[in-house]
């Protein structure tokens, strides 16, 4: 534990916060996000759509129920959501270094230590969520408190949000796991691993390609694509939107994209995307079906937004974000293409929509009888 | 924001809202609070209110609250005499508490809400009895699979034997219509339970209960709002400091759970949903789990298909007005319908993030327990129970020197 390093926290706009070091040492810089979640930190800090930025949870008290062991190379086992911690610095108000909990084996600092991520404690979090709500999000630095700014901000470690980071969150080949009857190609540009155990659990056997493979010849062998999520701005990945509109253009089973996919699925189809002011991150949006008229909660991280009125003729909005009126959802007119921009497979965060994955399935399986 | 009563059958004329009965001071404040957010949400919607609450140093009870007030005793009696002479075509139960739910089941039996023509509005009367009647209630959650503390009611020495192997010792042995749970407690072994048999059954009791034991279970509770549309969200969880097995009065609870991990969470999260919507609650209600602190594994404890205690704690804490919004859904809004009185711009359909943590206590002329505001940015009061401050100020301490003393040693 590193507990008495003093550090300060920089953001874009010159304000500066001090606290104290948890998890590894040295400096780094990235987007500062928030995230409202009260519980689930090890799945968000796992998850690679917040790869390259810095993470705020505007919850006080985090990591008194600690994390649990690392799990085996190659497993997709929970409540981890990739094989590392995604973010490159975390900022809580207050850190909780004595945890209790049946599952936990380790402290959040010993595994950030581990991970090489530095975290800093005592800053007053809801300052600093009221100033990027109100500017929208801002570059950022955590540097120890001693250090020179400007040789910290020169040295800190950053992710190139703009290529390196879809790079660095995508496998290098392609995975197949289960040995479901029915097949599903997962274009993985960051996807979360509980979007493969959602398949596999409803009977799937998962192709997961890293979204610069080729994927065409993929796309006829499986019954059905989903799009994942992922880190970054969806019009950065031009070559996959590329490849998904000329999938589309011949393609006649199911597609289905979540958050970054949803993105690069209303793209592809001829959509436009844009950058939100603070972006929606936490487990409690409130989302509604524009055909039933229920309305869900529903755990979110994105940044960017599909634009409603932008949407081409043959698609028509699904979903709506209760609270902004922002796009959550959209589908084709014609064809079995939908994608929606909040997270139904969770983790962490409410279960209400994990049926879109079982409504998924059973068109899977019914278009791919016949 | 979408025009009034899109999905109501029919509006009601005069609303009949029963208070919680005669008051200690200082005790039951809750439901004059809960009460008092009813009528105000009746009186938006011109709705004629009438309220029987027979506490005058009450809010509910003042001047301009009510359009008719009785300061009568809320019981079936007089409430039948007051329906008829107020001609109130609707009738509000769950704003009382206990004792308003007792009566309108009460009257509901005797056949007096169909003899007048008068609807209960909110949860229906058939999923308020689901929720009060034992046997009922384990029956409706078996049906979806969720489970409940297993429990056996034993007439015979043999069968309670027979009950104990079947759940496992150590189990709880509750013995009936006794003083004070005298002969109550955790037996241990086959032994000790011939033993306490013998003792219980030759003082002349009729039954004894033989339960699983929960004791040193996590204890949690959820807050649900669902509307009549099947609109449900979850606006508050708490934990109470000290496991099952300590007396609710005798702790402290917090909100939100502080050693809950995401799974957890949204397992008990989920499994309040399903249950809500599978017993039908329409408006506001509480329900309460054990959890398994050595792994994922839960039972549902109750269903308070009311506004509770609880439910005042889980409004201040968060600032959902849950009493009001229950009052809109008994009128038969939904959810997304129903303006957020605080940003203006959003729905009722969202659970309040919290960035700080809620605990109560009591107003002591020495003022607020100044140790306890360096581990929270919030602060909330219950104004409640004959609690001693002794045992709070206790509790308070020990939650002050480290966030959660029992379940660090644990870990």
């Amino acid at each position: 534990m590193t507990a008495a390093i003093p550090m300060r926290l920089l953001l874009e706009d010159g304000t500066e916060m001090s606290g104290r070091a948890f998890g590894a040492a040295g400096s780094v810089g990235g987007e500062v996000v928030f995230n409202t979640a009260m519980a689930g930190y090890v799945e968000a800090l796992t998850d690679p759509s917040y790869r390259g930025q810095i993470l705020v949870l505007t919850y006080p008290l985090i990591g008194s129920y600690g994390v649990p062991a690392p799990r085996a190379p190659g497993s997709l086992d929970g409540p981890y959501e990739s094989d590392r911690v995604q973010v490159q610095g975390l900022v809580v108000q207050s850190y909780v270094d004595k945890y209790s909990h049946s599952a936990a084996a380790r402290s959040l600092g010993t595994w950030l230590e581990a991970e090489g991520v530095p975290g800093i404690t005592g800053i007053d979090t809801r300052t600093l969520t009221r100033r990027l709500r109100e500017h929208g999000t801002m570059k950022g630095w955590v540097m120890p408190a001693n250090d020179d700014a400007a040789l910290a901000r020169n040295l800190a470690k950053t992710v190139d949000m703009k290529e390196e980071v879809f790079r660095l969150v995508a496998p290098d080949n392609v995975i197949r796991c289960g040995d479901g009857p029915l097949k599903v190609l997962l274009v993985d540009a960051g996807a979360k691993d509980n979007m493969v155990r959602s398949l596999l659990k409803r009977g799937a056997t998962v192709v997961r390609a890293p979204w610069h493979t080729d994927l065409t010849p993929l796309a006829a062998e499986c019954d059905g694509i989903v799009i994942g999520n992922g880190p970054g701005d969806p019009k950065d990945l031009t070559p996959l939107v590329t490849q998904v509109r000329s999938l589309l253009s011949s393609y006649c089973k199911p597609v289905f994209g979540i958050c970054l996919g949803h993105q690069i699925l209303a793209l592809a189809a001829g959509g436009d995307t844009y950058k939100l002011p603070y972006g929606h991150r936490g487990v409690n949006q409130p989302v509604q079906d524009l055909i039933t008229r229920r309305c869900y909660i529903t755990s979110q991280n994105h940044g960017y937004a599909v634009r409603q009125e932008a949407l081409p003729g043959d698609w028509e909005p699904w979903f709506v974000n209760v609270h902004d009126g922002t796009s959550e959802g959209i589908r084709s007119r014609t064809r079995p293409f939908f994608s929606v921009q909040f997270h139904p497979e969770a983790s962490p965060g409410p279960e209400d929509t994990a049926f879109l994955f079982d409504d998924f399935m059973r068109l899977v399986g019914a278009m791919a009888r016949g | 924001m979408t025009v009034y009563g899109a999905y109501l059958p029919r509006k009601p004329r005069k609303v009949l809202v029963l208070g919680s009965g005669a008051l200690q001071i200082g005790q039951a404040g809750e439901f004059d609070y809960s009460g008092t957010q009813a009528i105000k949400a009746l009186k938006e919607e011109g709705v004629a209110t009438v309220l029987i609450n027979p506490n005058i140093a009450t809010i509910q009870t003042s001047e301009g609250m009510a359009d008719k007030l009785h300061l009568t005793a809320v019981t079936p009696e007089f409430v039948e005499r007051i329906l008829v002479k107020e001609e109130v075509d609707a009738l509000l139960l769950s704003f009382g508490g206990q004792t308003a739910l007792n009566c309108g089941l009460a009257l509901d039996e005797a056949g007096v809400l169909d003899k007048y023509g008068v609807r209960v509005l909110g949860t229906p009367v058939k999923a308020i009895r689901d929720t009060e009647d034992r046997r009922f209630f384990i029956e409706r959650l078996a049906e979806i699979g969720v489970t409940t503390a297993r429990s056996r009611a034993c007439r015979t020495a043999d069968e309670a034997r027979a009950a104990a192997r079947e759940i496992g010792f150590p189990v709880m042995l509750r013995v009936g219509f006794a003083l004070g749970g005298q002969g109550s407690g955790i037996v241990e072994t086959e032994a000790d339970l011939d033993q306490a048999l013998r003792r219980a059954f030759a003082n002349g009791v009729p039954q004894v209960l033989v339960e699983e034991n929960l004791r040193g279970w996590k204890e949690i509770e959820y807050e649900v709002v669902r509307d009549g549309r099947n609109n449900c969200i979850t606006v508050c969880n708490m934990e109470n400091v000290d496991p099952m097995g300590i007396h609710t009065g005798e702790s402290i609870v917090v909100a939100p759970t502080q050693t809950l991990n995401d799974e957890e969470y949204q397992l008990l999260r989920s499994v309040a949903i399903k249950t809500i919507r599978h017993l039908g609650i329409v408006g506001e209600c509480n329900i309460q789990f054990a959890l398994n602190p050595k792994g994922v594994d839960y039972r549902v404890i109750e269903v308070n298909a009311r506004l509770s205690r609880s439910s005042a704690l889980a409004s201040k804490a968060t600032g959902y007005p849950l009493a009001y919004i229950a009052a809109k859904i008994a009128l038969g809004y939904t959810l997304p319908e129903i303006p957020n009185a605080i940003t203006r711009r959003t729905t009722a359909f969202f659970e309040p993030a919290l960035d700080y943590l809620a605990a109560p206590s009591q107003r002591s002329s020495s003022g607020r327990c100044a140790c306890w505001t360096s581990e929270c940015g919030g602060w909330t009061r219950r104004p409640s129970s004959s609690r001693t401050w002794k045992t709070r100020s206790r509790t308070l301490h020990r939650c002050a020197s480290s966030p959660w003393p029992r379940r660090c040693s644990a870990g």
